[in-house]
């Protein structure tokens, strides 16, 4: 018997047949998560249904000496929940209660499989809800968030994923469930939730999640404006985050995203745009009213050749269905496409989005534009064809051009779709060694044997070694502190 | 030739003495020092305005302090993108960001931005704009090994590596010296409002209920509590001229208070004479802690407040109020304490997770040599 099957009929044993999944053409469903072209059946799919059950699996883990790699509903898109052949996939679909809705204390707590969406349906009888709202939302995990440190539209205004959680409960990569952070605000000592949240399920698996609620804003008004070009839409951008205000959400589109779009979900976005801005404000109605009139003479001074303002919330969500469904949309005019995740500085927007044109035009591949414009992160969609010989390399290599650009305007190889195992070899272009190495020690403190999805964040394996221990006279020993 | 200068009798630590004092001008200098303070096998503790060197437990030991008041200035303010670097010794008073503004009140004056950061210290506007971790996007330090890191960058929106700016975030200087630190900007606000009202304590949660029920998105939700008497509630809006007088006047209604442009005395600042606790609870208790017999201070609206609790009686105070905020789901930290409390209270209180926040220092800082002693647990 290999290790994996002692280790599956240890699990099968103490938590129950229903568990496991280790029949081959089941074990094939988890080979991807949205980045599908990285694929590996997992060795074994563990689903456990409590936080007391995960743990034990991850200690059934450790001591076979098993990676293993946390899976919330697999719609990452840098290959972070990606199996390893060798190890176990311990997916959290089975672990989707909310457990909590607080609105005295804004905050819920929910368990890590529970669909970010429904977090604030939970919540908005009450008159809040869960700000982080990824394109993902109807589908992605809480605990998906928490490991990417997921945005969302809205993170303009309201931050990231990190900016609303307050506590978790995670399985360490020793299998011990320990409490970070917490229902109160600030816990002492060091911020190791801080840490966790964007840690990619390399720093252990969050079982329980306790979030912020956030009252609902009294308006919201949303404003479509058409553009001749991106850089009419890039100054209008510009414009009015120098006048002061701090919109909920500007996103933009470019004319190929716009055409996906419309043959995908017939948005009706105004013809014969170069660019769409989506400017949205929230907020209490007197404000919210007095800088909307801002923002539409900032578009029409810019350039905006047509202004549609929301009149309803169907409208709204009309605005927004072209540009939330904008990645799968690529596919009605492009076979095969790369979704690429960078950030620049946003004031280089204009000069940026040429370059990427020059690229685009050199290597004879389209780029389709969609991006977070209030806080530069770009989602390039490189369109190809896998079936003509060739095209799969351009495009990778126009991809790869674009996070150079990304990185010589000072910016970041990704915002929000993590770095998992895609883009581990662009860390070095960031980061110097001894930053990689600094980022490491923190990995060495809560995973020294190097179990928790191996392979992911770091370009190279590296080990930890022990720490050299020192004892000085008059240092307590842990003994002593208990 | 020796990096470092003789300290002088003012260069204590909590009482401790210093043999040195280094004042490095730039993270290379600073780099430098610490590689000599490991090859001298030196105890650090850094040393910003010096505002706040008296909080946490006192040094077991101490050699050098590295002294940030030359590493001072804005490396980097791109309005446009609407973010700053700053290098660790900057004054966070004073600071001129032309009409934005870095949105981390410091309740001390005399702060710098490494202190404000390694302290994790904030103040009313917190409930808007967060807090230190929140508001940082990038952070350069020097380890106690002497090399230099980088984590997150200049941009606001990064999910490249791990966030090791949030774990140096409220790391009392255990984990090594930062010496830049990157923050997201705010354009500064036009107008604002504050609507006070004064009630009786068992009155506060039920307008702190309303004060939520309210869609008036305040920058600050502070009461004021002295030992005995009413509670002074006051409420801040922060926007346009016709929306600051709209959300004010709605809150007056509800709050059956008044609007003014006065900050009151206590806005901001500590209400400590020598014993100074850190509160933290769930919103829905914070009324729970308004009924101790000690004067409370702080953002209502966020769970965070701080406490005055008398010399004689801090042992008794510090206990009935740390079960307060524990049975809350909360926590009590005594910040700071002349030197006989110190010795009879635990000052940082039940902590959980320390196993790991020791596997964290042991490995930045296997020697123990930065502040030890100083942390929660002996850290
Ligand atoms: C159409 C589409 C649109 C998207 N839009 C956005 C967007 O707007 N903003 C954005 O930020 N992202 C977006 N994403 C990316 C993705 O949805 C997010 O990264 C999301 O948070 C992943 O959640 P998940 O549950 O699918 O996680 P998975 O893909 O299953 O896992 C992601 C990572 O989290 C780890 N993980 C999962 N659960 C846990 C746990 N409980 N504890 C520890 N680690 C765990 C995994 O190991 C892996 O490294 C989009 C994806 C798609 C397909």
């Amino acid at each position: 018997m290999t290790t994996l099957d002692v280790l599956a009929a240890r699990l099968r044993a103490e938590l129950g047949a229903d568990r496991i999944v280790n029949d081959r053409q089941e074990l094939r469903t988890y080979e991807c998560d949205g980045l599908a072209h990285y694929k590996v059946i997992p060795g074994l799919v563990v689903l456990p249904r409590d936080a007391a059950e995960c743990a034990r699996t991850v200690r059934a883990c450790v001591e076979a000496g098993v990676p293993f790699v946390a899976r919330g509903s697999g719609t990452g898109l840098s290959g972070g929940a990606l199996p390893h052949a060798e190890g176990v996939l311990i997916v959290t679909s089975k672990m989707r209660a909310i457990v909590e809705v607080a609105p005295d204390d804004e905050r819920a707590v929910v368990e890590p499989g529970v669909i970010n969406l429904h977090v604030t349906r939970a919540a908005t009888p009450h008159g809040y809800y869960y700000a982080p709202d990824p394109s993902s939302q109807q589908i992605c995990s809480i605990g998906g968030n928490v490991a990417e440190n997921s945005g969302g539209a809205h993170c303009l205004k309201y931050g990231f994923t990190t900016n609303h959680v307050t506590g978790a409960q995670v399985v360490t990569p020793d299998g011990e469930l320990v409490e970070l952070g917490g229902r109160a605000p600030d816990t002492p000592g060091y911020d190791l939730l801080g840490a966790f949240v964007g840690s990619e399920g390399t720093l252990g698996i969050a079982t329980r999640v306790t979030v912020r609620l956030t009252r609902l804003p009294e308006s919201v008004r949303t404003l479509l404006a058409a553009f001749p070009s991106t850089d009419q839409a890039g100054a209008a951008t510009s414009a009015i985050i120098a006048a002061g205000v701090v919109p909920a959400a500007i996103e933009m589109m470019d004319a190929l995203a716009i055409e996906a779009a419309e043959a995908a979900v017939a948005c009706g976005y105004p013809a014969g745009a170069g660019a769409v801005l989506i400017v949205e404000l929230d907020g209490p109605a007197a404000e919210v009213g007095a800088q909307f009139d801002q923002v539409t003479a900032l578009c029409e001074a810019n350039g905006a050749f047509e202004l549609r303002i929301a009149a309803d919330p169907a409208e709204r969500a009309l605005f927004w269905k072209g540009r939330k469904s904008a990645f799968a949309a690529v596919g009605r005019i492009s076979p095969d496409y790369i979704v690429q995740d960078g950030v620049i500085p946003r004031t280089a927007l204009p000069e940026v989005l040429h370059r990427i044109g020059e690229v685009s035009r050199a290597h004879g591949v389209r780029v389709a534009n969609v991006f977070h414009a209030g806080d530069g992160n770009l989602h390039p969609l490189v369109l190809f064809d896998d079936a003509v010989p060739g095209e799969a390399e351009r495009a990778e290599e126009v991809s790869g051009a674009i996070i150079d650009l990304c990185i010589e305007y000072g910016g970041s190889i990704t915002g929000e779709h993590g770095v998992g195992m895609d883009k581990a070899r662009y860390m070095p272009r960031m980061f110097t060694d001894d930053d990689l190495e600094t980022m490491h020690l923190l990995r060495c403190a809560f995973d020294p044997a190097g179990l928790a999805n191996p392979g992911k964040i770091f370009p190279t394996p590296r080990l930890c070694g022990e720490v050299p221990r020192r004892h000085r006279a008059g240092e307590p020993t842990p003994a002593d502190l208990f | 030739m020796a990096l470092w200068t003789d300290a002088t009798d003012a260069d204590t630590v909590a009482g401790v003495p210093a043999r040195f004092v280094a004042a490095p001008a730039s993270t290379e200098e600073a780099a430098a020092v610490l590689r000599d303070a490991v090859r001298d096998d030196l105890a650090v503790v850094v040393r910003g305005g010096g505002t706040k060197l008296d909080w946490g437990m006192p040094p077991r030991r101490l050699d050098l302090i590295v002294d940030t008041r030359r590493l001072t200035g804005v490396v980097e303010h791109a309005a446009g993108d609407l973010i700053v670097v700053l290098r660790a010794g900057t004054p966070l008073d004073g600071l001129d960001l032309a009409g934005q503004q870095l949105a981390l009140d410091s309740p001390v004056p005399g702060a710098t931005v490494g202190g404000a950061v390694a302290t994790a210290t904030s103040g009313p506007r917190r409930q808007l704009y967060g807090t230190a971790r929140d508001l940082l996007i990038g952070m350069t330090v020097v380890r106690p090994d002497g090399r230099v890191a980088h984590a997150g960058g200049k941009v606001v929106k990064n999910v490249a590596g791990y966030d090791l700016g949030k774990l140096f975030t409220g790391s009392y200087g255990t984990l090594g010296l930062i010496t830049e630190c990157a923050f997201r900007l705010h354009p500064r606000p036009g107008v604002s409002a504050l609507v006070l009202r004064t009630a009786p304590a068992t009155e506060i949660g039920a307008l702190l209920a309303a004060v939520r029920a309210e869609q008036v998105v305040p920058s600050a939700v502070e009461i004021d509590a002295p030992a005995e008497g009413p509670v002074t509630l006051a409420v801040l809006v922060e926007g346009t001229a016709t929306g600051v007088r709209d959300r004010a006047a709605r809150l007056e209604k509800v709050l059956g208070g008044q609007a003014t442009d006065e900050f009151p005395s206590w806005w901001g600042r500590y209400p400590w004479d020598r014993v100074g606790m850190k509160l933290t609870v769930p919103l829905s208790h914070v009324p729970d802690l308004l009924t101790a017999g000690v004067a409370i201070r702080g953002s209502a609206g966020t769970g965070v407040l701080y406490a005055d609790a008398p010399v004689e009686s801090a042992p008794t105070v510090v206990e009935r109020l740390r079960a307060t905020a524990v049975r809350a789901g909360g926590h009590a930290v005594v910040l700071t304490a002349p030197q006989p409390v110190r010795e009879i209270v635990d000052m940082w209180g039940p902590v959980a997770g320390l196993t790991l926040m020791r596997r964290v220092k042991d490995r930045f800082d296997p020697g123990h040599r930065f502040a030890p002693g100083r942390f929660v647990g002996g850290i």
